[in-house]
């Protein structure tokens, strides 16, 4: 690792450095799984007293939608993985454009969940406080306990993703600037564990939001 | 260490500056720094600042209560004013109050390190608690709010006026900064240790910092989502506690305690470390049974996160469950015995000097055994039924978190106080506010034990006649202590200007800390420490005895 790169006066070296910013961002994420987990736990619960309300809720998704956003998500995460292969190469402007790529994808997720698949649900009557909540009878209330946690969490996910954005946008800027080398790209690797982090979160919620309710 | 030479010429320039606190004298260089000495100083300030707001609250809470019929007026505004002053102690000053201070200050020095492992996320907490603090403060003062700091729905989300959801997003998002100072430490002590310092030969406080961060970072997020799903049902008048639709009002209370146990132990645990410090401190004497007191704090942290159920005896949980809990709650009072009987230990046969830390610790020690032995009372089932909801609860609580923890902090903002300062204050009003803090505690404490076991229910305006005598006392004991906690204010300020210069190690303690310069230089040590041996190696009893003789 090349001895040139600045780093804090309380490391031995940068390569040292960049090794204890990796297990921060580990140790943060094992706070969001505690974050995460017991609203996933919760849902699961909550499930279990309502299944007929929570199944009339799920089939109420739209399930095209859900899993356009599943590949779009997935598709992201590989090509940020491949830019960190690129930058590990010392190949920077490969690395940028796998960045715009992951943002651009990043944002077609946002923009089919909150532009197209919210509008779509208030407008059907599924926002849980519808005055007149598209599923009626004895299943009303578990279908709308369901769509109570359908909007929490996708909004939750959605703040991570703009977060997420927001860092790859960061990234591209000091990309671009000639930050980043082989030898240094600490923040192109931390950004990658969160972003691939948040990938995950989707692919717990997926299944959860459009395929559980429509089961046998 | 590997250190280039242009870094030990920028390095030595530092050092040769002085202390850290006259390493640049603007407000700048205090708002933006990244040092993580003065951050501690920024907390310090802002917790004594709720630490007061909190004591204010709770003065006027024990004022109501010197009559029968309540003094206040209202019992509305006696609600409030309870549950400012527990939001205001537990969230903005018991769970970060040693931390942020006494840690900050500490971990590092401790390691023999520079600084922590991400020091511009530590200033980035600091912003956020304060931010934090004031949407809370405000969201207390402008409209208030009748809860209690428990929150409990439906009354939260249904029927309580006030500003829920605004005081819940600043505990929210003060929760973000407890959850970075956790991944601050736990990095730090991970990777920052100096050459030679293995975990066994780290001393207590480390450990007990490192098993509190592990809390700080699995438990907080918890509380944030479950303050969040809180929210959105407030706001929209539907959500997943309400029984209307399906929901469960239940589960808000096994989302709450499953933090806010936990929570307890980020309260006592860094108390554990400080009176870990200094019991071998001013016994002089190596502490006793080290793996063992490391490992309680380790096992405490664990079980802390499996006996949460014990909140909920009698809000219509499974007997079984209830059981269970119990038994749990009774497996987290091993390790906490195990370290009362090791800071005997460490006294026994040890020279000890009675100086104002170790009066603090000593006080810290009577305190959190009854506050530990009384627990064990209401963690028994049937006892609670009779006990839960009264003052008794009140009393242990405040024995543990009082008592316990606020005696450990005062014990260690002395003990540090001259290197943090570089200054001693004055020996002897220290002891007499250490000695009035214990008495006027236990005047106002005690009586409410007595007063709950007879059935006196807490977060009620007015009472029954025959509880005014045990009241009066309660309030008058208060009053003693307010006096105490406004000793050490006058004279640590008073220290700050006048009191005498601060020798490195003023006390003969061990440990990396009290090595270099009191105050330390900005860089901590100019030349990294190497560690050689354990943490508490004073000579053995045997020999000082001859010594002196």
């Amino acid at each position: 690792m090349s001895s040139t790169v600045a780093h804090g006066f309380q490391y031995e070296s940068a390569s040292y450095q960049a090794q204890t910013a990796i297990a921060g961002m580990w140790l943060f994420l094992a706070s969001e799984v505690m974050f995460f987990g017991p609203l996933i736990l919760t849902w699961i619960f909550s499930r279990h007293w309502n299944p007929v309300g929570f199944d009339a809720g799920g089939r109420e998704t739209d399930l095209s939608i859900g899993t356009l956003n599943t590949f779009v998500i997935v598709t992201s995460s590989c090509l940020y993985a491949l830019g960190v292969q690129f930058i590990r190469q010392g190949n920077v402007r490969w690395m940028i454009l796998c960045c715009s790529a992951t943002l651009v994808l990043g944002l077609v997720f946002l923009a089919l969940k909150f532009g197209v698949e919210w509008p779509e649900d208030i407008a059907h009557h599924l926002f849980p406080t519808a005055a007149h909540f598209k599923i009626t009878g004895s299943t009303e209330g578990g279908a709308r306990l369901f769509f109570i946690f359908y909007f929490v969490a996708t909004a939750l996910h959605g703040v991570h993703m703009v977060v997420g954005i927001g860092l790859l946008l960061w990234l591209i800027r000091r990309a671009g600037r000639g930050d980043f080398s082989s030898g240094y790209h600490t923040p192109v690797i931390v950004v990658g564990i969160y972003w691939s982090f948040v990938d995950v979160v989707w692919l717990t919620l997926y299944p959860l939001i459009y395929l559980i309710g429509r089961g046998p | 260490m590997s250190t280039t030479p242009a870094d030990s010429v920028r390095i030595s320039a530092r050092a040769a500056a002085g202390s850290y606190l006259t390493d640049g004298v603007t407000l700048r260089s205090w708002l933006l720094t990244t040092d993580h000495k003065r951050i501690a100083l920024l907390y310090l300030g802002s917790i004594t600042v709720f630490f007061f707001i909190g004591g204010v609250a709770a003065a006027l809470v024990r004022l109501n209560l010197v009559v029968p019929q309540g003094l206040l007026g209202s019992a509305e505004s006696y609600n409030r004013l309870f549950t400012l002053h527990g939001v205001i102690m537990v969230w903005f000053f018991l769970v970060p109050a040693v931390p942020v201070t006494l840690g900050n200050f500490l971990v590092p020095l401790m390691l023999g390190a520079r600084d922590l492992a991400f020091p511009r996320l530590n200033l980035f907490t600091w912003y956020l608690f304060i931010a934090g603090g004031a949407i809370t403060l405000w969201a207390l003062f402008v409209g208030g709010i009748d809860t209690g700091w428990t929150f409990y729905t439906p009354l939260s989300t249904m029927y309580s006026k006030g500003h829920v959801v605004m005081a819940a997003v600043g505990i929210f998002i003060s929760g973000f900064a407890s959850i970075a100072t956790g991944v601050n430490f736990i990095v730090s002590i991970h990777r920052l240790r100096a050459p030679g310092l293995s975990w066994y030969r780290m001393p207590v406080f480390l450990w007990s910092i490192y098993s509190v961060s592990v809390l700080l970072v699995l438990a907080t997020p918890v509380l944030a989502i479950t303050l969040l799903l809180l929210a959105a049902e407030r706001l929209f008048h539907i959500g997943v506690f309400d029984p209307a639709i399906g929901g469960d009002p239940l589960l808000f209370q096994h989302l709450f305690w499953f933090y806010s146990h936990p929570a307890v132990y980020i309260m006592i645990l860094p108390g554990f470390g400080v009176v870990s410090e200094i019991i071998p401190t001013f016994s002089s004497k190596s502490l006793f049974g080290y793996k063992f007191i490391v490992w309680a704090s380790i096992s405490i942290a664990v079980i802390s996160f499996f006996v949460w159920g014990h909140h909920m005896f009698v809000a219509g949980t499974s007997v079984y469950s209830a059981v269970l809990f119990s038994i749990l709650s009774y497996l987290v009072a091993v390790p906490s015995a195990i370290k009362v009987f090791n800071w005997l230990g460490t006294m026994h046969k040890g020279f000890i000097r009675f100086d104002a830390p170790m009066l603090y610790a000593l006080g810290f020690i009577g305190l959190f055994t009854i506050g530990g032995l009384t627990g064990l009372w209401v963690a028994a089932l049937a006892a609670d039924v009779h006990l839960t909801q009264t003052f008794f609860v009140v009393a242990h609580f405040h024995y543990i978190m009082v008592g316990g923890m606020v005696s450990a902090f005062f014990g260690g903002l002395h003990f540090w106080w001259p290197k943090i300062t570089g200054r001693m204050y004055p020996e002897m009003w220290a002891r007499i506010a250490a000695l009035v803090m214990f008495i006027g505690f236990n005047f106002t404490f005690f009586p409410q034990f007595i007063l709950g076991y007879l059935g006196m229910p807490r977060r009620s305006f007015s009472y029954l006649p025959e509880f005014q005598v045990l009241n009066v006392f309660s309030s008058a004991g208060a009053s003693i202590l307010a006096a105490a906690y406004l000793l050490p204010l006058a004279y640590l300020t008073w220290s700050l200007f006048h009191g005498e210069r601060a020798p490195a190690n003023p006390w003969g303690a061990t440990g990396l800390e009290w090595q270099t310069a009191s105050p330390p230089p900005t860089v901590n040590f100019v030349e990294t420490p190497v560690v050689t041996c354990g943490p508490y190696a004073y000579p053995p009893p045997e020999t000082v005895h001859q010594r002196n003789v």
